[in-house]
């Protein structure tokens, strides 16, 4: 494994490479890993998903290309699309740049218990790490 | 076991990413793609292209040979050192590969094919020679190279056995400032490569100092024994050339237009559905070359598409094999990337012939239809937007 490449503490991981950070609000942040950027290379375009869409979690919403190839995103959580980082999507590259901090879309869950379970199921940073 | 370049070593060194290509163990890039896309175009780059195949042909019937062997005619260079490019075709019409030839005299030329096809052009290549005579020498680049295995196993009596000194690496330095810098690497070269107009090559001491490429931008491409190659790469690094990988290649080629084979041609197209009908030379019509019958008179086979460019004016990245909906018919992309010149995606497409350029046409692209318009395939030339 890469030492530039490690995942950071507070989040959790999909195997698929999303992270998911639970924020203060109760809805939950998605972006995908640093990993996952270092081994898409140059990200030149981010499809990200419709306001007000409702996803399920291991649901597709989200695409980032690169230069090399395109990757489809999945949502780690079940809910309702609340926001979209149109920032990252008018600069694709800031998720090269720090992909923790580019992060893609936050999702309000329906149900805070559901939620939890599905957090629950994704794997901590040591885990993820493991797989790398 | 994947084959390796005599740069291994250099691009490990350099911090390369390598993938598998066609067999050969190539950097993919450096760290940026992007960057050393950007290099090319605004200074001087290069890239490690010794998985492709050089081979010598030899005898005074070579250009004999080589009139029947290949759709663009051999005749018309006489000056030693010119470059011609050409599609090596089945009788069929359909495209082998396709390959430079290098002229020195009638008889003896350099050809060069690509990596994944040397396996089935060097047997093709080698059977034709029947009733001519000429022999065929592979330089292979390595041990387990088994283009090199086919050279030294022929039935063929007059193929010699390919030795360790008959081992080639090859370099492409590519970019505005690429001559420059390589003659600061190599001063002495100057003064024999100063007057190479464009596709004409100089042999320097053991070297092949060639001014061709496949970036849309001045250069050369060196041919150096196997043991120089990782001094040599390191001179040029030391004079500012920023080592590229096969990314910025693809990114490269594609925004100059440039057909690579496999991905946009094949056994299955003739050279005049795939943009080459300007190779195909029909001048003599004396000359019988293998797949003549196919492309022209009246048992020709029917051409159905043209060879085009898509700039896509939606946002979003074309990639191989999409389908493109026009009015005259569908067509496919066989080449898609993001364009780093251009900031914009691009792509080459196989599209009706009626489909005309500038008209604007659909491409499917997961669950969404986007607007692209049809241009010539040549979308940068010297650093400048064509578009």
């Amino acid at each position: 494994m890469n030492a530039s490449v490690k995942p950071a503490a507070n989040l959790k991981y999909s195997a698929s490479h999303e992270w998911a950070k639970l924020e203060a609000d109760g809805t939950v942040t998605i972006g995908i890993t640093d990993h996952a950027q270092e081994a898409l290379g140059d990200i030149v375009f981010l499809e990200l998903p419709a306001l007000g869409r409702v996803v399920k979690a291991g649901e597709e919403c989200a695409v980032v290309e690169s230069v090399k190839a395109a990757s489809d995103i999945y949502s780690p959580v079940s809910g309702e699309v609340v926001d979209i980082n149109q920032a990252a999507a008018d600069a694709p590259e800031s998720v090269n740049a720090d992909a923790y901090a580019a992060w893609l879309f936050r999702v309000k869950p329906a149900d805070a218990a559901q939620c939890a379970t599905e957090l629950d199921g994704l794997l901590d940073a040591a885990a993820y790490g493991a797989t790398l | 076991m994947p084959l390796r370049t005599p740069l291994y070593d250099s691009h490990l060194a350099a911090g390369a990413k390598m993938v598998d290509f066609s067999g050969w163990e190539m950097p993919i890039h450096y760290g940026s793609q992007i960057e050393e896309h950007h290099a090319v175009r605004r200074d001087a780059g290069m890239f490690d292209v010794s998985h492709m195949c050089a081979l010598d042909l030899a005898g005074p019937d070579s250009r004999a040979y080589l009139r029947h062997l290949l759709a663009n005619d051999v005749a018309k260079l006489t000056t030693p050192g010119k470059a011609l490019y050409s599609c090596l075709l089945k009788s069929s019409g359909g495209v082998i590969d396709d390959l430079i030839v290098y002229f020195f005299t009638a008889e003896r030329y350099r050809i060069v094919v690509n990596a994944g096809t040397a396996v089935k052009d060097v047997p093709w290549m080698r059977a034709q020679l029947d009733g001519f005579d000429a022999e065929l020498i592979v330089h292979r680049t390595d041990n387990d190279d088994p283009v090199a295995i086919i050279a030294t196993q022929g039935p063929n009596a007059r193929e010699r056995r390919t030795t360790a000194n008959d081992s080639v690496a090859m370099i492409a330095v590519q970019g505005p400032q690429a001559r420059e810098r390589f003659w600061t690497a190599f001063p002495a070269s100057r003064a024999a490569t100063e007057t190479l107009a464009v596709f004409q090559a100089a042999e320097v001491g053991d070297w092949l100092i060639a001014r061709t490429g496949y970036t849309g931008e001045d250069g050369f491409e060196i041919t150096v024994p196997s043991a120089d190659a990782a001094p040599v790469w390191q001179k040029l690094l030391d004079a500012g050339i920023k080592p590229c990988g096969l990314g910025a290649r693809d990114t490269l080629r594609l925004e100059a237009g440039m057909n690579l084979y496999g991905q946009d041609m094949d056994e299955g197209i003739s050279p005049y559905e795939a943009g080459l009908k300007w190779t195909v030379d029909l001048k003599d019509a004396a000359r019988d070359f293998i797949g003549k019958a196919a492309l022209e008179g009246k048992n020709a086979r029917p051409v159905r598409n043209q060879f085009a460019g898509l700039l896509l004016l939606d946002r979003g990245v074309l990639r191989a094999h999409q389908k493109v909906i026009t009015p005259q018919g569908d067509g496919e992309i066989t080449s898609g990337t993001y364009s780093p010149t251009l900031n914009q995606s691009i792509a080459l497409a196989r599209l009706p012939v009626a489909v005309a350029i500038g008209s604007e046409v659909e491409v499917e692209i997961r669950d969404k239809r986007l607007k692209a318009r049809v241009v010539k395939p040549s979308f940068v030339r010297n650093g400048k937007p064509l578009i």
